[in-house]
């Protein structure tokens, strides 16, 4: 809401040299945000002139130019405002002006919105010495089409007056954001009131200022809504009145037309830059019919199917069943406080003028305006909420206003309907204020502030019962009085005071877990980034699943209405996003990238059909099984965790060569946390669609149940790392943390510390190649038995020595008893043991 | 060719002898100018074919009465010359080590490293801290799906169903819109699963990941984090919010952090305040700034929760993290937080 303030100073007395800022700062401390300050951003001076004489003369660029002298000076003056002499001679491009005009005339030295300074200037073979101003120029309005003559506003002022305040460019406007609960304050009336209550300053009402016509001969109006919208009917309140005999040429006057363009609106035509002006000043929308274009009386009812209706803007428009309309026997005229019909539009010869303000039901009214993407000044207001008492005001101010500045008369026909519920009384119990706010506030103050928001109090026995004023529906319960009050005393005063929670059992395990997980990777090199979870479809198939069958898709959730329509799904992997991100990193020339994301994935399950048909209302709770019902619609969202390196995790040093990421280094990732976080993450030889089919780890846990996959590690498949533009390997893991996490905490039992000497010995084994050597040394462990403390994986060896198809596994064994000093024979005897297991599972045999 | 001059084998213990053995061992030991030439100069004058050992095997043939005199002069020799070589023995390993460390000075400056610098993103920093800051007081962390029931993000907070931001410019749904579900448009779901899953009093915050349909630009992002607060507890008021709202502030932003409250509406809290909180050291200057929503949380949620709010009340706050860290850190454009570049998150390293 943009308020100019020469027009909020009509019903608060402004201090002199109130500036924009501080009526700004004052709104700001009763809830009203500041936005933008509107000015005419000119300087003067610009005066009245009078074109005494001029003389055309044609260019040999075709145009004709007009060489004017132009009185400046009032009667009688020596000297011009600039200094300069009374008369001065200024070259004119327009023609729409005849000798005797008054015109605005930019003197040196004035400046023009642009900034456009003005100076005395060489033109045409003469110096001009100003110029004379069209209404665009002065940023009064879109009017080029030549000069602004004074006369069509209606002006006749002596010559050499100032110019910017007699065409009100000296005023200035400030903006507001006006909250959705607050439609009164999209009016002048509503910012006023508000500027009193933080000021202190006393309010005088608009809306007391006209006196309602009472009607005589009744204007037919039929209310007949059969369809009303949550049970609530389209229009409360519908009042007509009728003014004849209006010129709806005149102009509109100066002051209305700045008052209008620093409010937002840009000038159309008087009657219509009337029925703004009061919708402005009261905050009630009005419509201007062409009485004499209308067919008979008006019915507001709701559209039936394919009814159709031309808007003011021309546009033709299909109606939907829910759509309010005004109607006259021809049919639709008008959408429902949205925007009116071009069939009885006012026009420049219209002479006869029905005025309507109504009051319709905000819920009707936003769903129209969005429905047909028709946001307008009026759908904003109902939408918000409109003062029902100040419709029949707001249609006799408009008569008013017709009478006085159109010339029409008012005529004593028109109609009232007024089905306003009547205001209930919120009870307010004595210091239940105080006590939701911790502010001892005095009866006194809460009966004032009360009253100046203009609730009218009645004293009951145990408070105070309060009616709200009919421009506050959002006063509806005795916490909405508690922000009054406190706000009209201001929250400032509100004392800041520390409460003490009950202890508290810090981060949950899992809160814990995901924070070492993070600080772990971050310590060993990689780097934390978020992407956006929204993907395409492809990577959804590739990453989401280890496998799925030809044909099928990854079960996934699509996003109605995404921003980019290439990645309308909800990511089922966090790696399709770290690719992108290490692509985008790439093309930034960072070429060594170690990167992970913690992150929520959305896995819907197959053939489960999430969310719920119905939505329970609010306030109030819904029952144990709906709230089961709402909770088990909505799809599983595991927390996950994905890595992804490529190019080098060393780079080239003096004296030590570069190392190229690889599957190892997705595997060191897991290690890591797994290590760091205490959680125990298996390996074993996997698949995974997306990954190289030799060199890709399944990570799992071990249960009870057995063993659970909980994600996949070791080397993106080539062909993908292509189309991601990423040269070389691309190593990636993924976890499902969750999974993890649930399995953590087990608690572990302490294992006694042996002191006594420990006996190493080195084991070889030879195995066939495809044997993992993970299974080997499992088996080593295994028949070594309690005195084999450590089994290490030394050496791979293939080639020489060893036969076609076989490999050698090189172990370092930790041998240790808990009670004396093992002999070299006893280590041995647990190490053939350890030997005796691998060579019946993996026909092992010693290397010698 | 002439002979070469052989120093004829001592016969008795002479003072000349003695001094002149003495005089050729210790201009010997002085000359060794390192480990091998000590070695050499001890073998030639302290060892058993030198002329001092020598010298000192005709002890035997010296006659009893002058057994002392020789002794000594002997004795006197051989104790100069051992410790002319243990003085010069130190000072060789003394210029030895020194040489040695001399020659392995490296430029530390051209370390090889096999390790390379880690960092997290400061946004899951910067909700750990606030976390951190909350948990000390005494408040848990409460956690909720970003895939969320519409009834959670909205009906729940008192948002009427005709409320504008319920409309399609806003929210993300998902398909069929008809199943009711949105990826959550604020952390304010998480208070409602806070109290209808916990005993009261309630203290909680939940930080998280929130969506709305903004194109991302230098100030906005489709996905951005908030973390919430509410505490519900009996006799709680709009005093123990500002206290709580200083708290934080202070805890995060520093001690001259102040909070201003300004009246705002939100559905979902009455009465309802803008956060703003000034702050003398910002760059750009002492200003206030907007950071986020709160107030008293509005009955319709305490009802939509089971809980009386005759009997109970209590507040609730929103602040944005992207906005936090975007002032805090001067911070200049939303796509250096989304973008994933990782010279953004390692300015940071571990620490925001």
């Amino acid at each position: 809401m943009r308020v100019p303030l020469s027009w909020l100073g009509e019903y608060v007395d402004l201090e002199p040299g109130t500036t924009p800022e501080d009526v700004h700062a004052a709104l700001v401390s009763v809830g009203l945000e500041e936005e933008e300050i509107h000015r005419f951003d000119l300087s003067g001076p610009i005066v009245v002139g009078e074109v005494l004489e001029f003389t055309e003369e044609p260019q040999s660029n075709g145009k004709t130019i007009r060489w004017c002298q132009v009185r400046v000076a009032p009667e009688g003056a020596e000297a011009a405002a600039d200094g300069g002499p009374a008369v001065h001679g200024i070259v004119c491009g327009a023609a729409n002006f005849f000798v005797g005009d008054k015109v605005a005339v930019t003197l040196p030295g004035s400046v023009l919105p642009g900034p456009f300074p003005i100076a005395a200037r060489k033109t045409y073979g003469h110096v001009s010495d100003g110029m004379i101003a069209s209404a665009r120029e002065l940023g009064l309005g879109d009017e080029h089409d030549g000069i602004l003559r004074l006369a069509t506003l209606g002006l006749d002022p002596e010559v050499g007056t100032d110019a910017i305040s007699l065409l009100g460019l000296d005023d200035a406007a400030v903006e507001v954001n006006v909250t959705p609960d607050r439609g009164y304050a999209f009016s002048i009336r509503g910012i006023a009131r508000e500027y009193s209550h933080a000021t202190g300053v006393s309010f005088r009402d608009p809306a007391l200022a006209v006196a309602p016509i009472v009607s005589g001969e009744i204007f037919p109006v039929t209310i007949d809504d059969q369809a009303p919208i949550r049970g609530r009917t389209g229009a409360s309140v519908f009042v007509t009145r009728v003014v004849r005999g209006v010129d709806a040429t005149r102009p509109s006057p100066a002051w209305l037309i700045s008052r209008l363009k620093l409010a937002g609106i840009r000038s159309i035509s008087l009657i219509v830059d009337i029925t703004n002006y009061v919708m402005l000043e009261l905050g009630q929308p009005a419509h201007g019919y062409d009485l004499d274009k209308l067919t008979g009386g008006i019915t507001v009812r709701r559209a039936r199917v394919g009814e159709e209706l031309v808007t003011l803007d021309d546009v033709t428009r299909t109606l939907n069943a829910e759509d309010l309309l005004i109607t006259d026997e021809s049919g639709p005229i008008g959408l429902a406080g949205v925007m009116g019909g071009a069939s009885t539009e006012i026009s420049d010869i219209t002479t006869n003028v029905l005025v309507e303000a109504a009051n319709f039901d905000p819920v009707s009214i936003a769903r129209a305006a969005r429905r047909h993407k028709l946001p307008s000044e009026a759908s904003k207001r109902f939408e918000r909420g409109v003062d029902p008492a100040v419709a029949v005001v707001a249609a006799a101010r408009v008569v008013q206003l017709l009478v006085e500045l159109a010339g029409g008369e008012a005529d004593d026909l028109g109609s009232l309907h007024d089905a306003t519920p009547d205001a209930t009384a919120i009870d307010l119990p004595t210091g239940f204020i105080s006590r939701l706010i911790g502010l001892e506030y005095t009866a006194e103050e809460v009966r004032t502030s009360l009253a100046e928001i203009g609730a009218t109090l009645e004293v009951t026995t145990d408070g105070l019962a309060v009616t709200p004023p009919s421009w506050r529906p959002d006063l509806t319960d005795k916490w909405t009085l508690a922000e009054e009050v406190a706000r009209i005393v201001g929250y400032d005063r509100i004392p800041s005071v520390l409460p003490v929670a009950p202890p508290g059992r810090g981060l949950t395990l899992s809160q814990q877990l995901r924070r070492t997980v993070a600080n772990t990777l971050a310590a060993t090199g990689h780097t934390e980034v978020l992407a956006y979870p929204f993907v395409s479809e492809t990577a959804n198939n590739r990453f989401g699943a280890a496998s799925v069958s030809p044909g099928a898709d990854v079960p996934q959730i699509k996003v109605a209405n995404p921003l980019d329509g290439e990645a309308p799904y909800l990511r089922t992997s966090i790696l399709p996003g770290l690719l992108q991100i290490a692509h985008r990193n790439r093309s930034r020339g960072l070429t060594d990238l170690a990167i992970f994301e913690l992150g929520l994935v959305f896995r819907p399950e197959v053939g489960f059909e999430y969310g719920s048909a119905i939505v329970p209302p609010g306030a109030e709770r819904p029952s144990d099984e709906l709230l089961a019902e709402l909770n088990a619609g909505i799809p599983p969202q595991p927390l996950s965790l994905g890595v992804v390196l490529t190019g080098n995790t060393v780079h080239h040093q003096p004296g030590q060569p570069a190392i190229a990421a690889s599957w190892q280094d997705a595997l060191a990732a897991v290690q890591q946390i797994a290590v760091a976080s205490g959680m125990q993450i298996e390996v074993r030889q996997g698949s995974h669609q997306a990954m190289h089919p030799g060199r890709t780890a399944e990570l799992f846990v071990t249960t009870d149940a057995g063993s659970e996959i909980v994600g996949y590690a070791g080397e993106l498949l080539p062909a993908f790392a292509h189309e991601h533009d990423l040269p070389g390997v691309v190593a990636v893991a993924e976890i499902n943390l969750t999974a993890v996490f649930d399995r953590a905490g087990a608690g572990i039992i302490a294992k006694p510390i042996g002191t006594m000497p420990a006996a190493t010995q080195d084991l070889s084994l030879v195995v066939p190649v495809d044997v993992p050597a993970g299974d080997v040394r499992a088996g080593v462990a295994e028949g070594g038995g309690e005195l084999l403390e450590h089994v290490e994986l030394v050496d791979d060896y293939r080639g020489h020595g060893v036969g076609e198809g076989q490999k050698s596994l090189t172990f370092a064994l930790r041998f240790r008893a808990p009670d004396r000093t093992l002999t070299a024979a006893e280590a041995s005897d647990a190490k053939l043991a350890g030997v005796a297991v691998a060579a019946e599972r993996f026909d092992a045999t010693i290397r010698e | 060719m002439s002979a070469v001059p052989i120093t004829p084998e001592p016969t008795e213990i002479t003072e000349p002898a003695v001094t002149e053995a003495v005089d050729a061992a210790l201009a010997a030991i002085a000359a060794a100018g390192d480990s091998t030439a000590l070695r050499a100069a001890r073998a030639a004058h302290a060892a058993e074919a030198s002329p001092l050992a020598k010298l000192n095997a005709l002890m035997r043939t010296v006659p009893n009465n002058q057994k002392a005199a020789a002794g000594k002069l002997v004795g006197q020799a051989r104790a100069q010359v051992g410790q002319a070589l243990t003085a010069r023995e130190a000072e060789i390993l003394a210029a030895e080590a020194e040489a040695r460390l001399k020659a392995e000075a490296v430029d530390v400056t051209a370390a090889a490293s096999t390790w390379q610098a880690g960092a997290r993103h400061p946004i899951s920093l910067l909700q750990d801290r606030i976390a951190d800051v909350f948990v000390g007081m005494g408040w848990e962390i409460a956690e909720g799906p970003e895939l969320e029931s519409e009834w959670f993000n909205f009906d729940a907070l008192n948002f009427d169903e005709d409320h504008p931001a319920r409309a399609m410019q806003d929210t993300f749904f998902t398909e069929p819109t008809s199943a009711h579900l949105v990826l959550r448009t604020h952390t304010s779901p998480v208070q409602l699963r806070a109290l209808l899953s916990r005993e009261l009093p309630v203290y909680v915050v939940a930080p998280g990941r929130v969506y709305r349909t903004d194109e991302l630009d230098a100030t906005h992002t489709p996905v951005f984090h908030q973390t919430e607060g509410i505490a519900i507890d009996k006799g709680l008021t709009m005093a123990h919010l500002r206290g709580t709202l200083d708290h934080f502030v202070k805890s995060l932003f520093g001690d001259e952090a102040t909070v201003r409250l300004r009246p705002n509406y939100f559905p979902f809290t009455e009465p309802s305040a803008e956060l703003d909180f000034w702050h003398p050291t910002f760059k750009g200057g002492a200003r206030w700034i907007e950071w986020g929503g709160c107030g008293m949380v509005n009955a319709n949620v305490l009802r939509s929760a089971g809980i009386d709010p005759e009997v109970y009340s209590g507040f609730a706050f929103g602040v944005g993290i992207d906005r936090a860290l975007m002032f805090r850190n001067d911070v200049k454009d939303m796509h250096d937080i989304v973008e994933g570049d990782i010279r953004f998150s390692q300015q940071y390293g571990m620490a925001v």
